[in-house]
């Protein structure tokens, strides 16, 4: 970790227009819940179906691609990550420092939402707030590891990660039994799960594999993002 | 410049190439390069897509030879951070954020770099680059000019002993240029190693005293830039001249040793010109004697690529 290369890459997240994107989506989730709730009143059943839907099935891949690519894609593509890279610090650590950034943006924004929109609507029932705003925390954290390995992967790191978040996750993990097991989304759920007693809400992968799967890919996401920092070539114009 | 920091000073800062390569697909950018960069200042001359933007990658760190080796100070460039500790890198792309100020831009890389007073530090290095006064404004509402001094500042913040520049003078108003060209000969004469890249020519032998020369990839020409640049003027010109009387003209040129062939065409007269210096004195002599006047005397083969090709087959004769 190194707090210099956190210091620029928050003002570069914060300070400029992708801020608002972040934004977005955790403010257009509480607005929803507290129409819902004005409307219908306080509502388990719709507390769930709106958490599952919508914040972890929706806001959490979305905020991880914006801030996982947001971090380290746009430095890549007009070159300022020399500014970074050409110092005697090694490459890991930068990748590290990149995903601390990302994964505590996704983590608050995505994790005080969550518990917000799902207090509205269900208050403490069921633990359901509870357990989906720790889902959506690590979550959050996998998705930022994920989308901020892609943004040293592709030069196309935002229509890649959309591509993923919403056939992968939103459409395969979701509805094809095999491939439930192997989606960031369905491991959020089963953390939620856990901890809620909620009658309206199920899952079928266990905590035992959601938990070493979500360690697994996390940290192998950032290691091999420092691998492949370790080699990025930048090509000039000559 | 004086040293605040502790920078590398007991190694020499010397650059090595060996037969260095390196292609993209089928396409060779750099050509089987030898060349060793001491201490002084070197430039690296060569046309628009030469491969000199690749070298400097190559010298910089940013990019793995496709074959050869490239080694500063004996140890190998490629997956070390460690070089940066003796290398300052000034990248052409404009490579800023543009979102810091001047001083918070160049305060970071002091504190990247670990150095004792970061503070002190990044105000050394806007003096040197006279920035200061506008340190204070962020980069974006900087000129052209302005965004490569305080990219030179970043790079310099660490007292390094390799400085690499890939086309430093661009976008700078000529005053800043000659300040610039001033403080790397001044670092070159204190036995640092620089190394900057060029398609100009006159840039180039104002600061340097010794050239690469490179082309199309391979490795043209190396040496002192006098003799370069004897080479280049000794080379055979083309000059194309309209007169108000091109056959008597033509006629009384064919006899001078400053050329080997003169043709008249529907253009006007084709001189082909041996004896540059000769040439050029002479020709307005004989058109006041002769009375006849010139319209036009124009060299048709000055483009760089012109003076490059000739310099290849110099060196390959």
């Amino acid at each position: 970790m190194n707090t210099v290369v956190a210091d620029i890459t928050y003002r570069a997240m914060l300070g400029r227009k992708r801020i608002w994107l972040l934004i977005l989506l955790p403010v257009a989730l509480v607005a929803l819940a507290a129409l819902l709730r004005l409307v219908n009143g306080q509502d388990e059943q719709t507390a769930v179906l709106l958490m599952k839907s919508f914040a972890i099935g929706t806001m959490l891949p979305l905020l991880g691609l914006i801030a996982g690519t947001g971090v380290i894609a746009p430095e890549i593509e007009d070159g300022t990550i020399i500014h970074l890279l050409a110092k005697p610090i090694s490459r890991p650590v930068i990748a590290v420092t990149k995903f601390v950034v990302a994964a505590s943006l996704v983590a608050v924004l995505g994790a005080v939402s969550t518990y917000a929109a799902a207090y509205l609507l269900a208050g403490s029932e069921s633990g359901v707030a509870t357990g989906f705003t720790l889902g959506a925390l690590f979550g959050g954290i996998a998705y930022a590891a994920v989308f901020l390995l892609l943004g040293v992967l592709t030069r196309h790191a935002v229509a890649v990660g959309v591509i993923y978040a919403l056939v992968w996750e939103g459409v395969v993990g979701g509805y094809v039994p095999g491939a439930r097991k192997f989606s960031i989304q369905q491991w959020a759920q089963s953390l939620a799960d856990q901890v809620s007693s909620s009658p309206f809400f199920s899952t079928e992968v266990t905590l035992g594999f959601a938990v070493p799967a979500m360690v697994i890919v996390t940290i192998g996401a950032v290691v091999w993002t420092g691998q492949r920092l370790r080699s990025l070539s930048l090509t000039g114009d000559d | 410049m004086t040293t605040t920091s502790s920078p590398v000073t007991t190694r020499q800062g010397v650059l090595e190439l060996a037969q260095v390569s390196r292609w993209y697909g089928n396409v060779v950018a750099v050509n089987d390069v030898t060349m060793t960069i001491g201490p002084g200042v070197t430039g690296l001359l060569g046309p628009n897509g030469a491969g000199k933007s690749t070298l400097l990658h190559m010298m910089a760190g940013f990019l793995a030879p496709s074959s050869g080796t490239a080694t500063l100070d004996g140890g190998r460039i490629w997956h070390n951070h460690g070089i940066y500790r003796q290398i300052g890198l000034v990248p052409e792309k404009e490579a800023v954020y543009g979102f810091l100020t001047g001083w918070q831009f160049v305060l970071s890389s002091a504190r990247l770099h670990g150095l004792p007073s970061p503070a002190e530090a990044a105000k050394r290095a806007l003096d040197l680059v006279e920035m200061t006064d506008a340190s204070g404004r962020r980069v974006e509402t900087y000129s052209k000019g302005m965004r490569q001094r305080v990219k030179v500042a970043a790079a310099l913040v660490h007292d390094p002993q390799v400085l690499l520049l890939d086309e430093p003078f661009n976008g700078m108003d000529p005053r800043q240029r000659l300040h610039l060209m001033d403080l790397v000969r001044r670092m070159g004469e204190e036995g640092r190693t620089i190394l900057f890249s060029s398609h100009i020519l006159e840039e180039v032998e104002r600061v340097a005293h010794h050239i690469e020369v490179l082309v199309a990839g391979r490795h043209a020409a190396s040496g002192d830039y006098r003799e370069i640049r004897r080479r280049m003027a000794d080379r055979p010109h083309l000059f194309r001249v309209r007169s108000s009387d091109d056959r008597r003209l033509a006629a009384a040129l064919i006899g001078d040793p400053s050329s080997s062939a003169v043709s008249l065409t529907e253009q006007g007269i084709e001189v082909q010109v041996t004896d540059h210096a000769r040439f050029t004195a002479l020709l307005p002599r004989m058109a006041r004697d002769l009375a006849v006047h010139l319209w036009q005397v124009s060299p048709t083969d000055e483009d760089l690529e012109s003076v490059f090709s000739y310099l290849i087959s110099g060196s390959t004769r």
